[in-house]
């Protein structure tokens, strides 16, 4: 007699196309090192991977919970959304182009902007989405961009922008270049005040928002790794007809040319801006002594309503 | 700072009021893409063109005193009237050696930083400052990246709107993009009737829209980067009407008719304080931009 018997019956075999482990919304392929990542733990990480810290993209929402005291902050001017000013039409009108961006990432415009605390100091805080038209800059984030540094002169506040974006808004014409101009015009009269400006440059950051508010920063750090430039490499690529260096418009690339102050990785974000903040946040400034100071220029009575 | 003789302000008026009669003559349709070959046509006059039958005295300035002299700028000291300005405006070459010496018209960075380092002069000798601008856009090479020409068009953005005299811009060709408007903040922004002023070349947004450059006329009316519309727009205060066929026809006839605007415009700058001037010149840049709001959606 057997030691062992089978009680049960036979097993029945498995299809190959049944072998499988569900494991979407579990896990994700790091884009760099091709590791797989458990999502929860990639979240706690700020969207970094944890083998080569290859920094994930972020959408505007999750960047300002993230830079702001307990995630807390309100936003501004969120009713201020693209229009069609030239009834321009490429492959689709570009009043679909908004509402498709708008259903799909659930945001109203490609930047956000918002007001909170940031290690206790006031803090005027935008965010870009490249997922919204290619962060792409037109009247509207002009307008947001520009309200929140009004905001900020009116309430002594710092300015903080994480920039991600293709450029100017093609779609709206030469409006979108002159964008660029007015929220540098606007940074001219912050910079008056004696009020801190910081620019966080996020992959990627090209095109006319380079050329603007995110060179312009009292203080410019960038995440490793990120596209940053003014032409992109497409376009450098085709004039010279030779192929780039791959660092080439890298953060890395910009810290040793002496464009940036410093390349942080997003964890070390928070505490490195505090500490920014903490040294130019200084209390003895106030709207007297800056105005005693230098006699401002601006007065900025144009400003919206 | 005084203008220091106004004896054609009269005869000034007069020219204007005959220009804007002329305008809105009736057979009055170029193509937007006309405009842009118009706007790039290699007989047309240049910055230089221009000096030479509207200022005297030219003494050109060189260099940013941090890496290099960029051709395809020009700055330099003039009498306008027998007031002494200063100019400063994108330069293109007619012959292909002058062409290749002056890069096409496309500034580097040490162009733009020569170009805000004049500027500063002129500001701290109360001189007021003609901005010519002519330019396909800024260079998109290697070098021009790594000297951070996007730091150095954001640096003029800011500073220029602060410059404490006035700034007189005159878009005479073609304004192409971040390069044009590096010297393009002003209290008072001119164009020739059949230059161009847009965020990227017709060719480059059809490429990208359509993956087509050939489509390029197309998206030169989409863009609507003509004077007349943008001046609707209010990013163009006056539109400078041209010779008949357009500016390459006559050089002298074009400066005779930008002459008295530019008189014009000056005075009127000069009326202003510097606290006024600044303020204007802040509201002017404020409003530009139309949004909606996400309830109804209009102009502002």
């Amino acid at each position: 007699m057997p030691w062992f018997r089978k009680k049960k019956g036979k097993i029945e075999p498995v299809r190959d196309e049944e072998r499988v482990v569900r494991t979407e919304n579990v896990f994700v392929r790091c884009e760099e090192c091709g590791e797989h990542l458990y999502k929860k733990e990639l979240e706690e990480a700020l969207q970094v991977c944890v083998h080569c810290s290859y920094h994930f993209r972020l959408g505007a929402y999750d960047r300002l919970e993230k830079l702001f005291d307990d995630g807390y902050c309100e936003e501004l001017d969120a009713e201020v959304v693209s229009t069609d000013p030239l009834e321009f039409v490429d492959s689709k009108p570009y009043v679909n182009r908004i509402a498709q961006a708008q259903r799909a990432t659930g945001l109203p415009e490609a930047v956000i902007t918002a007001r909170g605390k940031v290690g206790g100091h006031r803090v005027f805080g935008g965010a870009m989405d490249m997922n919204f038209i290619g962060g792409s800059m037109g009247s509207a984030v002009g307008e947001k961009l520009t309200r929140l540094i009004e905001h900020a002169m009116k309430e002594r506040g710092a300015v903080i922008i994480f920039a991600a974006s293709g450029g100017a808004r093609m779609q709206e014409g030469t409006l979108s270049l002159m964008q660029m101009a007015k929220i540098s015009a606007a940074l001219a009269a912050l910079e008056e005040r004696h009020l801190p400006f910081i620019s966080v440059l996020t992959d990627p950051t090209t095109g006319g928002v380079t050329a603007s508010f995110a060179m312009l920063g009292d203080l410019i750090i960038a995440e490793p790794k990120a596209l940053v430039g003014f032409a992109g490499p497409r376009v450098i690529e085709q004039t010279i007809r030779q192929k780039l260096p791959k660092d080439f418009q890298r953060s890395e690339f910009l810290l040793s040319h002496g464009m940036i102050d410093e390349i942080v990785d997003r964890r070390e974000m928070r505490p490195y801006i505090i500490k920014a903040l903490d040294f130019m946040m200084n209390p003895a400034i106030t709207s007297e002594s800056t105005a005693q100071l230098s006699g401002l220029k601006f007065q900025v009575s144009g400003s919206h309503p | 700072m005084r203008l220091q003789s106004r004896p054609r302000q009269r005869e000034a008026q007069r020219k204007l009021l005959m220009a804007e009669k002329n305008r809105l003559s009736p057979g009055h349709s170029t193509s937007a893409f006309e405009r842009v070959q118009l706007a790039r046509h290699p007989e047309r006059p240049h910055t230089l063109d221009f000096i030479e039958r509207l200022f005297e005295d030219f003494t050109e300035i060189h260099g940013d005193r941090r890496y290099a002299d960029d051709p395809a700028i020009v700055c330099g000291f003039a009498r306008f009237h027998a007031t002494p300005a200063l100019i400063v405006g994108h330069q293109k070459g007619r012959d292909t050696k002058q062409r290749q010496f002056r890069n096409f018209g496309m500034p580097k960075p040490e162009g733009y930083r020569k170009a805000i380092r004049a500027m500063k002069l002129a500001e701290k000798f109360e001189r007021p400052i003609f901005c010519f601008i002519d330019t396909p856009g800024a260079y998109p090479g290697i070098d021009a990246e790594e000297r951070g020409q996007a730091e150095a068009i954001a640096y003029n953005l800011r500073e220029m709107a602060k410059l404490v005299v006035p700034v007189i811009v005159t878009v005479i060709g073609e304004g192409g993009s971040g390069g044009a408007l590096a010297i393009g903040v002003g209290d008072q922004v001119l164009m020739l009737e059949n230059a161009i002023y847009s965020v990227i070349s017709p060719e480059g947004c059809a490429a990208i829209l359509w993956k087509d450059s050939s489509q390029a006329a197309r998206a030169a009316e989409e863009l609507r980067l003509t004077a007349p519309d943008l001046q609707q727009e209010g990013i163009v205060d006056q539109v400078i009407e041209e010779p008949k066929g357009g500016a390459q026809n006559s050089h002298d006839e074009a400066a005779r008719l930008l002459d008295p605007v530019l008189w014009e415009r000056l005075a009127e700058s000069l009326t202003n304080n510097v606290p006024d001037r600044l303020d204007r010149r802040y509201r002017k840049l404020r409003q530009l931009g139309k949004w909606g709001t996400s309830e109804a959606t209009g102009t502002p």
